[in-house]
């Protein structure tokens, strides 16, 4: 064990070496001037990307397109891909044409001169396709377009029919009927909870505040503003302080084998969680199909309606890319036409960005159902996704989240819970600075 | 560094041979025997630590809202990166938790391992071939498997230690509650630590010639006396050898917290000082910060290492050197 881990902190090094190394040789981009290919030349883009399925979908469009080859390149998630991304653009080479990119990484991503604009190079009436929140995240708010919406993860509320209605419970519409239902599903079997509050998913309660109308950064002129610890984040982080505080939520982070076991026992009695949830729990929750419903998240007024967005991404051009006109070609026929968006729905399992694409769907995920109108909801719910604003230091702002949530969790205080928000503030406002961005008074 | 592998070292012994009029041509061979070494030594290891002292010099600095092309430039820093790697506070409480660490688990798996190692020697033991390999096996466990393995174990709503206790009304504690993750973590490297070091031991046991043994017992000394008076002082080079191995290993303690993290809220991002490089290269995407911290850690390893065997040399080597 001594000598493996000897030799993992110098892979650890070596790889932190390796990236560094880079950094230097390509201060500048090598961006190619957008030209088209000349007529009869095949053109191969290469497409980094971690949503199962999309080389069924890649093949779909080559067979249609033999000029322009899409080849998958498998990667392991959003995380890793960014880091390989990052270090590419800084070796200045190395880098895809074609990359999946989570909204909440643009602006990094933006800020590394890593992402193409696509403006020039799109169909002008493509914008249509997507909600104002949606197209709002790969513009930046700027007339610049780095990427276009592929998936994307409206928030909602999922929770056991047949616990709620051996207790008599209605499913909750506001954020006051849901501590009064976990109270008592809590109190009717003191080891089931109606939910958790997770340290270890910063982009789950980043979802809950913007539906609470937070925005955790603001451009104002040519300066940043972050507004983590504003009046929206503090009321999110007093709520769930106080149930984590008085009990009756559970205080364990998701996506662990103990949270796996309690869906699929039924000690987890609900989930917050956002449209793609179905196959999640269709995956660690096999034995209670058919059990679960969804609904609108719970709203903080009686007769709401707003919502957050946990996950999603958009498919993107990289600077390296020497093959705009063509990415472009291929970005907006899989995430905006017909073909492309089905096979997005039927190859990649995703809930499409698309507006007709949502229209579309009408036959529920198999999980549920026994809920017909499954995505009538869903889309009725997509339509009130809230606006928000990541920015260029996302990362650092998660990763606090991480370490002061946790804490905060360990304790189960209120009082910690808005501490752990200050924290975040004084660490991602600090970064920024130290960084050199603007920020604003 | 480069000068490790460049003419001069070859160049100076010649002039001073020519100039004491002696002819005699050095010969080439043993540079050539060096090459190999030297090449890998520059390539992968000089260069690279060279290049890491200069980025922990270096800084970015962004222009305005950072979002456009060239907005982002490196800089000199100076000594910025190290100072601020020295004054956060996030970097001191993760030496404290490795000390802390160390400070369980060294000891605890030196001294397990010693024992086995005995108890293998002693000539008492039965199936010592078996019990070897169930002892050394957990080493053959890669780090990051074992930590999954044991995070199930510790896991309450998993875990078959908590379901058993629950069936029979025992009241386990959380090992991974805040107070108590630190035992979880040096848990996890004892398990995986006392094979390897048991089995350096064993062998330099095995090396100690039997008659020391016989002559002993014929002196009426014990079976524990043997162990007490021959074996351990023949065998302490091994268990400093052990020691500086475990002290490293310790410092550089990465893949087991990094692996339980998900599993709980009680372990930060920079739980330990390579945690903290780790989330300060590839999380806030600052390497330069990573660089100085990763100097810090290093320059600190060769000080306690040296500093270390540097104290016991005398013990340690006085068979080599005699």
């Amino acid at each position: 064990m001594r000598l493996h881990r000897l030799t993992f902190a110098a892979a650890v090094t070596a790889t932190a070496l390796t990236l560094a190394a880079c950094s230097s040789s390509g201060g500048t981009g090598t961006a190619a001037a957008p030209v088209a290919a000349k007529p009869g030349e095949k053109v191969n883009l290469t497409f980094w990307t971690w949503a199962p399925g999309m080389d069924k979908i890649a093949a779909v469009w080559n067979a249609a397109n033999p000029d322009i080859q899409v080849t998958v390149n498998k990667q392991d998630g959003g995380d890793p891909a960014v880091t390989k991304l990052l270090t590419a653009v800084k070796a200045g080479s190395g880098a895809p044409d074609l990359i999946q990119t989570e909204y909440q990484k643009i602006p990094t991503l933006v800020s590394a001169d890593a992402l193409a604009d696509l403006a020039p190079v799109l169909p002008t009436d493509l914008q249509q396709h997507y909600s104002s929140g949606t197209w709002q995240a790969v513009t930046l708010g700027s007339k610049a377009v780095y990427g276009v919406p592929q998936d994307s993860g409206p928030m909602e509320m999922y929770y056991r029919k047949d616990v709620f209605d051996s207790l008599g419970l209605k499913a909750p519409t506001t954020w006051a009927e849901y501590a009064a239902a976990a109270e008592k599903v809590h109190a009717a079997n003191p080891k089931n909870y109606l939910g958790t509050f997770s340290a270890t998913d910063a982009g789950w309660f980043a979802g809950l505040t913007q539906q609470a109308g937070a925005s955790w950064w603001a451009v104002d002129g040519q300066a940043w503003k972050v507004g983590i610890d504003a009046g929206p984040t503090q009321k999110v982080a007093q709520y769930w302080g106080d149930l984590v505080e008085k009990g009756t939520i559970d205080n364990k982070p998701m996506y662990t084998p103990a949270w796996n076991a309690a869906l699929n026992n039924g000690t987890q009695v609900g989930w917050i969680s956002a449209i793609w949830a179905p196959s999640v729990l269709d995956g660690n929750a096999a034995s209670t199909a058919g059990k679960w419903a969804m609904a609108p998240l719970p709203q903080w007024n009686a007769g709401d309606q707003a919502t957050g967005t946990w996950g999603g991404s958009a498919t993107s051009a990289t600077t390296q890319g020497k093959h705009l006109p063509e990415a472009a070609k291929f970005i907006a026929w899989m995430n905006s036409s017909q073909a492309g968006v089905s096979a997005l729905v039927s190859d990649g399992s995703l809930y499409p960005a698309d507006l007709p694409g949502q229209a579309a769907l009408t036959t529920p995920p198999p999980f549920f159902a026994t809920q017909k109108d499954f995505y009538t909801v869903a889309a009725s719910v997509a339509k009130t996704v809230k606006p928000f604003t990541y920015g260029p230091n996302v990362n650092v702002a998660y990763s606090s989240y991480n370490d002061e949530f946790g804490k905060a969790t360990q304790a189960k205080k209120a009082s910690a819970f808005l501490a752990a928000v200050t924290a975040m503030q004084t660490t991602t406002l600090a970064d920024l600075k130290k960084s050199g961005f603007s920020i604003a008074p | 560094m480069t000068q490790l592998a460049s003419p001069p070292t070859t160049v100076a012994p010649r002039a001073a041979a020519s100039r004491t009029g002696a002819r005699r041509r050095r010969p080439l061979a043993p540079y050539v025997y060096l090459a190999p070494a030297m090449t890998l030594f520059v390539l992968f290891l000089a260069l690279p630590i060279g290049y890491a002292v200069y980025l922990s010099l270096r800084a970015a600095r962004v222009s305005g809202l950072g979002l456009g092309k060239n907005s982002r430039t490196e800089v000199w820093a100076g000594f910025d990166n190290y100072a601020r790697a020295l004054g956060d506070p996030d970097f001191l409480a993760s030496v404290g938790r490795v000390a802390l660490y160390g400070l369980l688990l060294v000891p605890t798996m030196l001294g397990l391992a010693l024992v086995f190692a005995l108890l293998l020697d002693s000539g008492k033991a039965r199936g010592r071939g078996f019990a070897r390999l169930s002892i050394f096996l957990p080493y053959a466990v890669p780090a990051v498997i074992a930590s999954l393995l044991w995070g199930f174990l510790y896991l309450p709503g998993v875990s078959p230690v908590t379901f058993v206790a629950d069936r029979i009304g025992v009241a386990v504690p959380d090992i991974l509650s805040s107070g108590l993750v630190v035992f979880a973590i040096a848990n996890i490297g004892l398990w995986g630590g006392v094979g390897f070091n048991m089995i350096v031991i064993y062998t330099a046991l095995k090396a100690i010639p039997r008659e020391l043994f016989e002559a002993a017992r014929l002196d009426g000394c014990s079976e524990a006396g043997v162990a007490w008076r021959i074996k351990i002082p023949i065998v302490t080079p091994s268990l400093i050898l052990t020691f500086l191995f475990s002290m490293i290993a310790t410092l550089q303690v990465f893949a087991e917290p990094m692996t339980l993290r998900p599993l709980t809220n009680t372990i930060a991002s920079t739980w330990s000082p390579l945690m903290k490089v780790y989330r300060d290269a590839f999380t806030r995407d600052d390497v330069y910060s990573a660089a100085a911290t990763s100097v810090v850690i290093a320059v600190a390893t060769f000080a306690l290492s040296f500093g270390f065997l540097r104290l016991v040399s005398s013990r340690a080597f006085s068979q080599e050197n005699s």
